[in-house]
């Protein structure tokens, strides 16, 4: 057993209705008690999704306990096939259904005979994977299903189409930016006379999946869902797929260069060259490599920075930050732990340290040891910062409904790179405001300093010694107070002054 | 009484295939109700991750809750459940020091036989902290149900109400072991018999936040009627004393199991009245109460006439209008009745569970106000099919949808007011003042709405869809 509090990547079965739901005209029924279909809820309010969910549970109760499914759950999926007609129907199990060890295939089996729809088992263990895991898994279950049963039936065209054409992997519901991300890798392939061949899983259909050999390559946005499916790809079919994330200007930059090669290997009469478009969009239509050049971007240089995520965006950002900025990054972590090699790699020279937990009072623990300027993590670690008193980026799911925006927010390719910029120097304090409030001893000399997340009742601050915390900048205050008082803790001192603040300062530094 | 509702009442059920709150997420309400509490829900990552999110910024703020998060070793009795169980309490104990620690069994918990019943008062000897079991689970409950099995399994914690003249008896025999002791007892008794002079203990159960939990009590003062307790208390330390000549009466509807315990297991007379919701319920509720302990109520015809007239504007809006409850929460009866008081029109009641005993004198109530506003009852369809609800709305069209939020957005695509159900469990409903907050909320749709009706976009699907609702 484990003291949980929060976590970072939900159980199995969401990852497989995030893909089940994300494919159109796939139906998912859940094996599970009244109230875990919570996925409903998720989706219409974060995604606020106009049409309901095609997520239904087949609901265990007491009777299901004491005598198994029994028709149950084959029924379900019998008036699903009825009611909505769908393509295919997902039977997807949950911790509950893992230690009642009913016989799921058995009711699949069962079911496909009867309905219309075809009917598979979601074949993930709420134990061993979590979310992100199963939602892998889960995508390259269903391409593997489609493309076997093409094979099968004798329908499965593996011509290349005429023009260049890629499938892009792994856009799904309730990914973070998702939807703004593909519009802007769409973008990047049109002007790279890229067709988009398939995307997978949004908006796509089943039917079409058979379709995927025709593409020239694969992309695979994010190290989380879809490589499994690129993998398979590549053994069965000897697809190719790039799995680089375009986020940042330099990755980007390299993404494009590997779909080059790989689409030169495939043509012998002409030879593409992308070079001039990577110039053109990185010093000009991108305004991030300008901006890390300008003055402003100065203001930031050296400032410490922390940075926890998923593998993808923890990863970019860690290297945006430090190769693209010049910011320190002190500390970068990921919470899927089950890809810390492979983090380890992708951010080896680009911090000081590195954080491979699921636990996220380890992460709180670490920031308030760094004290950085600016977090850029998940939703959890803006809470921390708020608590600490440093201004947090959200760069990461888990998140809440203020992190799926209505306006154009992409975080990959060249639109991407402006607005990770934007959010990078808007978390920061801003650089003049930052000199002019040292200069002037801070705007709010009416502010309560004794009101802190500190409960220390033992010291006392003398009038003096108040005035002049009031002089150091906001940003710094807390950190400032909390050294001082750190400092006269060690000493046995109880009253502040002045001095006693200097003589902190001067036994910090030496 | 039961027998003769059913004679002109008919009730349905349909499949159980409805979407509903899991009952774990009592904890989000009743550890900040009881404020010296820990709640330890004892389940998986499925359960965490609905907290978490159902629960929102919540979730940020030290919340005195967590999950025993059960792994894969737990599961197949690799690991001692005793021994985990202390490590976590133990661990709790040192962090928080709550003066009760309450265990959430789950559905995992009852699939593989954690015997936590059993295992709660070895720990609690060994620990010396109360541990109070209650089995909230998605198999057997829904939503609000959470809050019954807690309350229900706290009854069992009450201390045994004294009777005054037999304390009087015992503490001379007592005298002579523990003078202290006795006097502690003896401040407890005092204060709940000095007050009430009218009538026998009264005890509420049914957690209220302290600010409504207030209301009721000074409502039942002004007819002279002491309340000698609440259960649950604001701290655990508080809870009241029961026995066979102390009252109970509830406040909420989704009670059934705690007042069974009252009655049987605490011998407890349970006084049965509709629920203190909307004007007429509150009058309703108090009128009983002060019937049963032989009180002639005062000025409450009057009082009940004053809230009406100061919801008149909200009640021009509704009047006429037509309300859905697809049922979540079980508060849906007592709700249903106090808008067809209101003038509105209610297609149908959804509901998860109805125990027709304790809700008795809700039910041949929200009768007799439908024969007062001379409409017919409405159905009443327990373990609702959202699938099939939603093709009935589809024919009735309803001016609003009260509804769970998976399907609130779905609906106001289609043109659907909805309202979202789970507010009406967090809101202060209860009592004369807060009939206003229950129009508040109900109107808050229709208000809104007229402000976009002009504007020629209420359905918002995609044109392939617009006929297929679903």
């Amino acid at each position: 057993m484990k003291l949980a509090y929060w976590m970072y990547a939900g159980p199995a079965h969401i990852g497989t209705l995030r893909v089940a739901s994300s494919f159109k005209n796939v139906h998912a029924i859940m094996h599970a008690p009244l109230g875990d279909d919570y996925f409903n809820v998720m989706r219409s309010m974060l995604e606020r999704e106009r049409d309901f969910t095609p997520v239904t549970a087949s609901i265990v109760d007491r009777h299901v306990l004491a005598r198994g499914s029994q028709e149950k759950v084959v029924d379900n999926i019998t008036r699903k096939d009825k009611e909505e007609r769908p393509d295919l129907i997902v039977l997807t199990p949950t911790c509950t259904s893992s230690i009642l060890q009913e016989d799921l295939q058995n009711f699949v089996d069962r079911a496909s005979i009867t309905s219309n729809s075809d009917v598979i088992l979601a074949d993930v263990n709420h134990y061993r994977v979590n979310e992100l895991q199963a939602a892998d898994r889960t995508l390259e279950q269903i391409v593997r299903y489609y493309l076997e049963k093409a094979c099968k039936q004798g329908t499965l065209d593996q011509s290349l189409t005429e023009e260049p054409s890629a499938n892009i992997i792994g856009i799904f519901t309730l990914g973070f930016h998702n939807q703004h991300d593909c519009r802007e890798l769409k973008r990047l392939l049109q002007d790279l006379n890229i067709k988009v061949n398939k995307i997978i899983p949004e908006g796509g259909s089943v039917k079409d999946l058979q379709n995927l050999p025709k593409a020239w390559f694969n992309l695979v946005p994010y190290r989380e869902v879809g490589l499994m499916t690129a993998i398979y790809l590549e053994k069965n079919f000897g697809m190719p797929y790039i799995s680089v994330t375009p986020m940042g200007i330099v990755d980007t930059a390299e993404c494009i260069r590997q779909i080059q090669k790989h689409i030169n290997n495939l043509v012998s009469n002409k030879t593409f060259d992308y070079e001039s478009y990577i110039d053109q969009q990185t010093r000009f239509v991108s305004q991030a490599a300008w901006f890390s050049r300008s003055i402003d971007c100065q203001n930031l240089t050296g400032k410490k920075a922390v940075v926890f995520g998923d593998a993808t965006h923890a990863a970019s950002i860690t290297r945006i930050l430090a190769r693209e900025m010049g910011i320190r990054v002190s500390c970068t972590g990921t919470y899927c732990k089950h890809d810390a090699e492979w983090f380890k790699e992708q951010v080896q020279g680009f911090c000081d340290e590195i954080l491979i937990t699921d636990d996220h009072t380890e992460v709180g623990d670490m920031i308030a040891r760094i004290e950085p300027s600016a977090i850029f993590g998940t939703q959890m670690e803006r809470h921390i910062g708020k608590r600490l008193d440093i201004p947090c980026g959200v760069i990461s799911s888990p998140v809440h409904i203020q992190n799926f925006p209505l306006g154009y927010r992409p975080f990959l390719g060249y639109e991407g790179t402006n607005q990770i910029a934007d959010s990078v120097y808007n978390s920061f304090t801003l650089g003049m405001e930052d000199h002019l409030l040292e200069i002037f001893g801070g705007h709010d000399t009416k502010e309560v300093i004794t009101k802190s997340l500190s409960t220390d009742t033992d010291l006392t601050w003398n009038y003096e010694s108040q005035l002049e915390l009031n002089k150091i900048p906001g940003f710094v205050r807390g950190k400032i107070k909390r050294n001082t008082e750190k400092f006269a803790r060690q000493n046995n001192i109880t009253n502040i002054t002045v001095e006693i603040m200097y003589a902190a300062k001067e036994a910090l530094s030496a | 009484m039961s027998n003769k509702i059913s004679e002109t009442l008919t009730f349905e059920c349909e499949t159980g295939n409805y979407h509903t709150f899991c009952p774990i997420s009592c904890v989000a309400w009743l550890y900040q109700k009881i404020e010296d509490s820990f709640f330890l829900v004892v389940g998986t990552k499925t359960c965490g991750y609905f907290l978490q999110n159902a629960l929102g910024v919540m979730i940020f703020a030290e919340p005195r809750y967590a999950m025993a998060e059960l792994e894969e070793g737990d599961i197949s009795a690799q690991l001692n459940d005793y021994e985990e169980l202390k490590r976590l309490c133990l661990q709790i104990k040192k962090d928080r020091n709550p003066s009760v620690i309450i265990w959430i069994g789950t559905c995992t918990t009852e699939i593989i036989k954690m015997d936590l019943e059993g295992m709660a008062p070895k720990l609690e000897n060994e620990l010396n902290i109360p541990i109070v079991v209650a089995r909230a689970n998605g198999l057997d409950y829904a939503f609000t149900q959470g809050e019954d099995t807690v309350l229900a399994a706290m009854a069992h914690r009450c201390p045994e109400h004294v009777d005054k003249k037999k304390l009087i008896q015992d503490s001379n025999i007592q005298d002579f072991f523990s003078f202290l002791s006795l006097e502690k007892k003896k401040e407890v008794t005092d204060k709940q018999f000095v007050k009430s002079k009218k009538n026998p203990p009264l005890v509420l159960f049914g957690s209220l936040p302290s600010t409504v939990a207030s209301q009721p009590s000074s409502e039942l003062k002004r007819q002279s009627v002491q309340v000698s307790g609440w259960l649950p208390a604001q701290r655990y330390t508080d809870l009241p004393s029961l026995g066979n000549k102390v009252y109970v009466c509830g406040v909420n509807p989704f009670l059934s199991r705690t007042a069974t315990t009252l009655m049987r297991r605490r011998k407890c007379k349970l006084i049965g009245a509709p629920f203190p919701i909307g004007p007429d319920g509150t009058r309703a509720w108090i009128e009983k109460i002060c019937s049963v302990f032989g009180i002639k109520t005062e000025g409450l015809e009057t009082r009940e006439k004053q809230i009406w007239k100061n919801l008149k504007d909200y009640l021009d809006l509704v009047r006429g209008k037509s309300v859905f409850f697809m049922g979540d929460n079980l508060l849906e009866i007592s709700l249903a009745r106090f808008l067809i008081r209101c003038g509105m029109i209610v297609y149908e009641i959804g509901i998860p569970y109805l125990d027709k005993r304790y809700q008795a004198a809700e039910l041949l109530f929200s009768q007799n106000t439908c024969r007062d506003m001379s409409i017919p009852m409405p159905r009443i369809v327990e373990k609702p099919d959202n699938y099939n609800q939603i093709q009935r709305m589809r024919e009735l069209q309803p001016d609003l949808a009260i509804t769970g939020m998976a399907h609130a957005n779905p609906l106001e695509a289609r043109g659907i007011n909805t309202k979202w159900s789970v507010e009406f469990t967090f809101a202060q409903i209860h009592g004369f003042t807060n009939a206003r907050d229950i129009l508040e909320l109900v109107t808050r749709p229709l208000r809104r709405n007229n402000n976009l009706e002009n504007l020629g976009w209420n359905n918002l699907t995609k044109k392939e869809k617009k006929n297929k609702f679903n």
